[in-house]
């Protein structure tokens, strides 16, 4: 009777793989009118004032609407919820919202919506990592404290006035303030997300132009057309379907063989063939987002006097031009400031602000960095995360520009870190010796943003710990300007600063790409380089 | 046969705990998972040290291993990065996988053991010839050429498949993807069999069996093959295992979100507790297809008894 067993045994294999395949049925293809989009898993909780990177912030930016929003195209802060924000000191405003505003659920927004929604962004005990956005508001050391539990609830500088009305207090001036309110973290929140917080995360509901139709967390998000939607920035198709690629080659092979209509990160390996394989279909346009190298401050051996001499003779080692031509395909730009071409001369783009020493001259860099000492420990190690970004490539590119102008085989070498996080715990916990990878995309579109995170003294994101009064000085004093063209010309006398002391060799400012199918049309990235998913309209 | 599988399980608690604590103390030397939580930006202080107290980080390793041991007991494997819970994510991702790895098996089972039947059969001839060639090129390509290949042939060019597989995974879009996955152990199988085949051929029982007057059908089958499988299923046994574990090339080409998926993205974001989560489920299943194998033997050579 073996035989039989055996038989048997192969029958149920066969129903098995027969049943499984029925069960798992349902393609992914959203029907007519729904775009079909590459994504990656988010890495955090998807809640406003807890996602900071780009595949959470993606989805905040379609179902949120917050006070303001950037203009797509110029970057501009509109007032979106907001009637107005308005301020006579640079430190008190008053921000009138407009009536008509619902969540998708039907909830009337009011000044409340956002006042509870800040405050429980910025108190410690929700684990919000984008708490500190909310830190200038006064009233944050208190429910934000260093160290220890807060000894406050709630944000003292929040108050309701009425429906509409609410005034806020910073603690200390900021005039250019109203335009970091497009950030998603600023976003209001219903009822729903504290009453039911679990139920929210699972599908979270907001005011934007689409709903959350349906989300299985690590695979895929369908996002619907909100048809109620109060705002004048409607949905033009009928919704998007994110899908979950952990590999965006796969993503682009899809794109391809047209079962995908959008990808918006080309891999670095097609770059070659995008623009041949999709014409008008590649979009390569820039973004606010600038890469550098940074330098550890703590180090006394980096922080001597004399050593920006050696920090900008190595900047001047660096042929940009050719790095970024012939690795990145001309979706970087040579850098020659500290911030974005995407601010706009007028928003405090100043190309040509770094002057010689970020242009190519192997001669003078080789005697500036002898004059400076010589490149400390005699060696210079870059770090970087080898994990994602194709980032060895640049490094080992940048260092061979610096050893062939420096006439030294092996003055520059990279130096490999397996994971992001563990490359980050490196840098902020100051343990690196030598210059590394350093990225900056911006939350906001505004100088400020570039320079104050970066280069103020323990900013949030120093990890090299620069510190300079004059800088300081001047940012302080830029913030504290109610006429924004002159907040910005003072910002712009602080970055001469950074051009003298090279905190950080600014590298090249980095373009979105993406690519699409010739199902859908207006296909267009925005200064953070995520698709205007609202905008896009689908032909068939 | 009781006794001996008494004695088996038993002696899978220490490499059960063995491997866990291994992978456990691996993980910890990446680092601290914290600091790529905030991307770009260091976590402020206070966020930091609130969110290594809710992972249980700030405790020295022993007292985290101790602990998180003592919570899968209880069924609890703890709670990834993005807030879900990690068992959530392994209901989602072992069907999956189990199912990807029921297409490889398959795949081995049926061509595997016909081609190597066929060629042990035929020893010398020139199909012989042409699959051992064959074997070779799979066994010497890496699979993920032999997948990007296939997807790039099959889903772009000809479009006979998606390039990748949609969430829900079924099984007729796993087919390829299983392909890719079993070609390897594939050629392995035909390459065993075909020796094993080649060798019992000459053994007294077939010589008897063929003397007796049985139909080739029933020597083939019953006589040979039977004693031949053994090595094959002791091969396929703990290859089980192999293929779950390394399905993450195959799942990260097809873009199929199961086991090999969920690793990745907990050893980029150094989540423990994905990552020794998986790994302890995938430590017991391939102990237990260990155990499954050594049992087999006895159905297929009664003469193997286990006391």
């Amino acid at each position: 009777m073996r035989g039989a067993t055996h038989a048997r045994w192969a029958a149920c294999a066969v129903t098995v793989a027969v049943a499984a395949a029925a069960c798992g049925g349902g393609g992914s293809g959203g029907g007519p009118g729904v775009v079909t989009s590459s994504w990656g898993d988010p890495q955090n909780p998807l809640e406003p004032a807890n996602t900071n990177e780009v595949q959470g912030g993606k989805i905040l930016d379609m179902i949120f609407r917050g006070l303001k929003r950037y203009d797509p195209k110029t970057g501009e802060a509109k007032n979106m919820v907001a009637e107005s924000i308005g301020t006579k000191d640079a430190q008190n405003f008053t921000v009138k919202i407009k009536k008509g505003w619902t969540f998708s659920n039907g909830e009337k927004i009011t000044a409340k919506s956002f006042v509870e929604a800040w405050n429980y962004g910025a108190n410690a005990r929700n684990n919000q990592k984008n708490a500190y956005f909310f830190g200038y508001i006064d009233g944050y050391d208190k429910v934000h404290p260093e160290q220890g539990e807060p000894s406050a609830e709630t944000l003292s500088g929040l108050k309701v006035v009425d429906d509409t009305t609410f005034t806020v207090k910073l603690s200390q001036k900021f005039s250019t303030w109203p335009d970091t309110l497009g950030y998603p973290t600023f976003a209001p929140l219903p009822k729903a997300f504290y009453d039911d917080h679990d139920a929210w995360l699972a599908k979270p509901v907001g005011n934007g132009p689409y709903t959350v139709d349906a989300y299985t967390k690590g695979s895929q998000m369908s996002l619907r057309k909100w048809d109620a939607y109060p705002g004048e920035d409607k949905a033009r198709n009928d919704g998007v379907d994110m899908q979950v690629y952990t590999d965006n080659n796969t993503a682009y092979t899809n794109l391809m063989a047209g079962n995908l209509d959008l990808v918006d990160d080309v891999p670095a390996a097609q770059l070659r063939n995008a623009e041949s394989d999709l014409g008008d279909r590649y979009i390569n346009t820039p973004a606010g987002i600038i890469q550098t190298l940074a330098f550890p401050f703590y180090d006394e051996e980096w922080n001597k006097p004399g050593r920006e001499k050696v920090r900008r003779g190595l900047s001047m080692a660096i042929n940009r031009e050719q790095i970024t031509e012939t690795i990145f395909q001309k979706t970087r730009t040579p850098a020659t400031d500290w911030t974005s071409p995407v601010l706009g001369k007028d928003g405090g783009y100043g190309p040509g602000l770094c002057g010689d020493a970020c242009a190519y001259d192997a001669a003078r860099a080789r005697r500036l960095v002898e004059e400076g000492g010589g490149i400390p420990g005699g060696r210079l190690r870059i770090t970087y995360n080898a994990d994602t970004g194709s980032h060895k490539e640049w490094v080992d590119a940048v260092c061979n520009s610096i050893n062939k102008a420096l006439q030294k085989d092996k003055a520059c070498v990279g130096n490999p870190v397996g994971t992001f996080a563990d490359f980050r715990s490196q840098a902020s916990e100051q343990q690196l010796d030598g210059p590394w990878r350093a990225g900056w995309q911006m939350d906001y579109p505004l100088i400020q943003n570039f320079l104050e995170p970066n280069y103020f003294t323990d900013a949030s994101s120093n990890d090299g710990k620069f510190s300079d009064k004059e800088f300081d000085r001047l940012v302080n004093e830029a913030n504290g300007e109610t006429d924004t063209a002159k907040a910005v010309a003072t910002f712009q006398k602080a970055e001469k600063i950074l051009a003298e002391k090279m905190p950080a060799i600014p590298l090249w400012y980095q373009n979105g790409s993406a690519g699409h199918s010739d199902r859908i049309s207006d296909v267009a990235l925005n200064q953070f380089s995520v698709p205007v998913y609202e905008q896009i309209t689908v032909d068939r | 046969m009781g006794r001996y599988v008494i004695r088996r399980l038993l002696q899978m608690i220490p490499v059960f705990f063995g491997a866990t604590l291994l992978i456990f103390l691996m993980v910890h030397v990446m680092g601290d998972p914290v600091a790529g939580l905030c991307g770009d930006r260091a976590c402020d202080a206070a966020t930091a040290a609130r969110l290594k107290q809710e992972f249980g980080l700030d405790e020295p390793v022993g007292q985290q291993y101790l602990t998180y041991m003592g919570n899968v007991f209880v069924g609890d494997f703890g709670t990834a990065f993005n807030g879900q819970p990690v068992t959530e994510l392994m209901a989602a991702a072992f069907p999956v996988t189990i199912r990807l790895t029921l297409v490889a098996v398959v795949f081995e089972i049926v061509i595997g053991i016909s081609l190597g039947v066929l060629t042990g059969l035929r020893r010398g001839r020139p199909i012989d010839t042409a699959v051992l060639l064959l074997t070779l090129v799979v066994i010497s390509v890496p699979t993920f050429v032999t997948g990007l290949v296939l997807q790039l042939l099959l889903g772009v060019r000809w479009g006979v498949i998606k390039p990748s597989v949609s969430s829900g995974a079924p099984v007729d879009e796993l087919l390829i993807p299983g392909l890719v996955l079993a070609s390897v152990s594939l050629a392995y199988v035909t390459r065993l069999t075909r020796t094993s085949i080649a060798e019992n051929r000459r053994a007294d029982y077939v010589r008897t069996a063929v003397a007796k007057g049985l139909p080739r059908r029933r020597v083939i089958t019953r006589h040979l093959l039977r004693n031949s499988l053994i090595p094959v299923v002791t091969f396929i046994g703990t290859d089980v295992g192999a293929l779950m574990g390394g399905a993450i090339v195959t799942e990260r080409i097809f873009n199929i979100h199961g086991v090999g998926f969920q690793l990745y993205q907990g050893i980029l974001r150094q989540s423990t507790q994905t990552v020794v989560g998986f790994v302890t489920v995938l430590v017991l299943v391939f102990l237990l297809a260990n155990l499954i194998v050594d049992l087999l033997y006895a159905v297929l050579d009664p003469r193997i008894r286990y006391a």
